[in-house]
């Protein structure tokens, strides 16, 4: 890393903060004022030609909207907040990011240094709370340690395995002057954020490789934190290895790679979930075998000797016992252990899976995309959306059914295509993060799918899209219940609709409140024209689709179940 | 019910305010139960160790609370040992009756046999130091709450010391400073 460094001058540390995050290269930050950070706010009156702060509705959208622009642009995300209740309406977003592994620096305003620990008005203990859900959470009480102190924060959020980061900045070390000079940091002692590549590893990794005959890859969002998408392509082409990605690694390989044999885990596809249990070496590469992945750890991969990239010594053995662990970034280890390789193909092996994928489509997909009765199919307006941007779109989504729709039917050409909460599974997540990824990729078009009830967990934020004119395309899948749980409560509680049926309001005039384009669909016939007119039309917009109330997500690995013994519903069974 | 094992678990962190809520919320989530612990400055300037016993079932539960309390930014090193890999001391103060001690007939026995120490005499009471293992600080204890009875009582968290020559943080702070100049990868486990 180069080092950069500024000459001292004597600044605020309000102002030392804004030039600080300005020698991080942030151009663009989200966040809410408040009492306890307001001398920040108004020392970024001053730097409004170089930094760009969206104004959103609510804090928690701050940081679901610096998550969805970092996980677009591979930048830093940075959301600005104040003290007490706006830094705990951060947390949440704060611990999606965390389990997403997504970089943030969130700096938050707090009382004045003296008054700490006595109760101030919105005074809250913001370094307890977050430490657990954070990779670093630091307080700062005076200003000369503010310059350092982002220094790190950017330097820890963003190596390694990334992370969300917090700064606590009392406001009398945002008020008092100090000197100003900022050095990029480039290593700490205490932090080994990239495990150095070790030889043994990548040789048993190899032998292993080259002796199985059923290999089966897992790829994960490391492979897309670590930009590692060529150095994945050539490992899985040069031996012919079939893979699946887990949802946080979609989109790391064009979909319609020939070897790419769909997703893992609960609503995943039927072929990868049967063959994680028939293959005989298992390649995890940057995914941390998520229980959504693995449904039941003792009939999981058991039959198989598991190989598992990771540049987190903590994920190894965390929840799969490895027969070998490949330590380190996979920019660095895929290719050496790619060289060491053998060509080979897999071709009677990949075959077995597509048994299994003829009789998804039969069951389950040509029925979700292709009904021509019956009222519209989630999954039939998101594949209508991905074909209407020749897969080319940014697929933001919120958390259910439209998740599993969205991350089943969308199709990917290029990375970093995809936005969701994959760990912590956020409701309202995905209007903000929308909001965000449109940021972070402005050329790019951003679909937005949510259901009823996500969107109006964080619907201010239409506010904002309205404010600052920002074109996302919301698709509104509106099936009138809490789709998911409603799925749960006819598959596992008796259809006992235990408070899922939500009584809506009109969106479309939501919509029209707002200033924002909207229509609403309901018969089939209207959905094509409505999806063109949605993308033909310039600045944001609202679809709105009714869709079949009782949709249900299939096939499904029941919860603690085997990925063995997938379902594929509507009484088919493999 | 297993049995369980008792393990010490040593963190080598910097010096910074926070980091003893970081590593026992570790503990916490894990259900793992802190039976003592104690903080002091490490051979190494600027580095602080944190010496904290506790109970697990597995080894692999250990192993895992480590691989975590390692992952925190401002830890340098976590490592777990059993009680045969090191050299390990607690201490102990006793409150008891002057009055009581004195009517004893083998006060100096009491002292010979448990290696024990007398810090302060007053009229009323007087206070014995003892250090050794838990069960032989223990063993004093309930010798003279069975006999003179005890009116106050503490007792220190662990401090452990590794059998191996220096501190093994000095070790591998100087292998992964030549790992690094060599580009290659340390066994970080030993």
């Amino acid at each position: 890393m180069k080092e950069v460094k500024t000459k001292t001058a004597v600044i605020t540390g309000s102002e030392a903060l804004i030039r600080s995050l300005i020698s991080e290269g942030v151009d663009t930050l989200f966040g809410y004022p408040g009492g306890a950070i307001m001398p920040v706010f108004d020392s970024m009156y001053d730097y409004k030609d170089k930094m760009k702060h969206i104004l959103v509705r609510h804090e928690q959208g701050a940081i679901h909207a610096a998550q969805g622009y970092a996980r677009v642009s591979k930048k830093v995300g940075v959301a600005l907040v104040t003290s007490g209740p706006g830094a705990t309406n951060a947390i949440t977003g704060i611990t999606d990011a965390m389990m997403d592994s997504t970089p943030l620096v969130v700096i938050s305003g707090q009382v004045n240094s003296t008054l700490l620990g006595t109760d101030a008005f919105q005074e809250a203990d913001v370094i307890g709370v977050s430490q657990p859900v954070t990779k670093w959470a630091y307080q700062i009480r005076r200003p000369e340690d503010i310059a350092w102190a982002v220094s790190r924060a950017f330097y820890i959020a963003s190596s390694g395995r990334p992370g969300p980061v917090i700064l606590d900045i009392a406001k009398d070390a945002q008020m008092l002057s100090c000197e100003y000079q900022y050095d990029k940091t480039t290593s700490l002692r205490s932090y080994r954020p990239a495990p150095t590549p070790r030889l043994e590893q990548i040789e048993a990794a190899a032998e292993l490789i080259n002796q199985a005959k059923k290999p089966f890859a897992l790829v994960g969002q490391g492979v897309i934190l670590g930009n590692a998408e060529k150095e994945l392509i050539a490992f899985l082409e040069k031996a012919q290895i079939p893979f699946g990605w887990t949802i946080l690694g979609l989109s790391a390989v064009p979909s319609d790679h020939p070897l790419n044999r769909g997703m893992l885990g609960m609503h995943g596809n039927v072929g990868p979930n049967i063959k994680t249990n028939e293959c005989d070496v298992l390649i995890a590469i940057g995914m941390r075998f998520d229980d959504r992945v693995t449904g039941d750890l003792n009939t999981y991969a058991k039959q198989a000797k598991v190989i598992h990239f990771d540049i987190d010594r903590a994920e190894i053995d965390k929840n799969v016992k490895t027969t070998v662990s490949v330590l380190g970034d996979v920019k660095r280890t895929l290719p050496l252990v790619t060289e060491r390789l053998n060509e080979n193909s897999h071709t009677d092996w990949v075959d077995e899976f597509k048994e299994y994928e003829k009789k998804e489509y039969d069951c389950i997909i040509k029925n979700e995309l292709y009904s021509e009765t019956g009222p519209i199919k989630m999954g039939e307006v998101v594949n209508k959306v991905s074909e209407a941007t020749e897969n080319k779109a940014i697929c933001v989504t919120d958390v259910g059914q439209n998740q599993m729709m969205g991350t089943r039917y969308f199709k990917f050409t290029e990375s970093r295509s995809v936005v969701t909460s994959g760990g912590l599974g956020t409701m309202g997540f995905a209007l903000p993060a929308g909001i965000g990824a449109k940021y972070g990729a402005p050329e790019r078009t951003v679909c937005i799918f949510v259901g009823d009830g996500g969107l109006q967990m964080t619907i201010q934020e239409l506010g904002t899209i309205m404010e600052y004119d920002i074109p996302v395309k919301i698709i509104l899948l509106n099936n009138n219940y809490l789709g998911m749980v409603r799925q749960w409560q006819e598959l596992f509680y008796k259809e006992r609709y235990s408070e899922t049926f939500m009584q809506n309001p009109d969106f479309i005039k939501i919509a029209d409140a707002y200033g924002i384009e909207a229509r609403k669909v309901v018969n089939r016939e209207d959905l094509d024209n409505a999806i063109a007119e949605m993308f033909e039309y310039e600045g944001a917009y609202l679809l709105e689709v009714e869709v079949e109330t009782k949709g249900m997500v299939y096939p499904m690995v029941p919860a603690g179940g085997s990925v063995s013994n997938i379902i594929l519903g509507n009484g088919y069974s493999l | 019910m297993q049995e369980k094992t008792f393990y010490t678990v040593t963190v080598f962190s910097e010096n910074t305010v926070g980091v003893l809520n970081q590593i026992t919320t570790i503990f916490t989530r894990r259900q793992l139960n802190i039976e003592s612990l104690s903080v002091s400055p490490s051979a190494i300037s600027g580095i602080h160790k944190f010496t904290i016993t506790a109970f697990a079932d597995t080894e692999d539960a250990m192993r895992k609370l480590v691989k975590q309390i390692d992952k925190r930014v401002d830890v340098l090193k976590a490592y777990y040992n059993t009680d045969e890999d090191l050299v390990y001391q607690e201490i102990a103060l006793y409150k008891i009756e002057t009055a009581k001690l004195v009517a004893t007939s083998n006060v100096e026995e009491l002292l010979r046999k448990h290696n024990a120490r007398i810090l302060d005499v007053s009229d009323h009471s007087t206070v014995l130091q003892k250090t050794g293992h838990y069960e032989e600080t223990q063993a004093l204890f309930d010798e003279l709450s069975e006999s003179i009875g005890v009116l106050q009582f503490i007792r220190s968290g662990r401090v452990a010391i590794t059998k191996s020559r220096v501190e093994r943080l000095s070790d591998l702070l100087a292998r992964r400073e030549l790992a690094d100049l060599q580009d290659i990868l340390i066994d970080e486990t030993k």
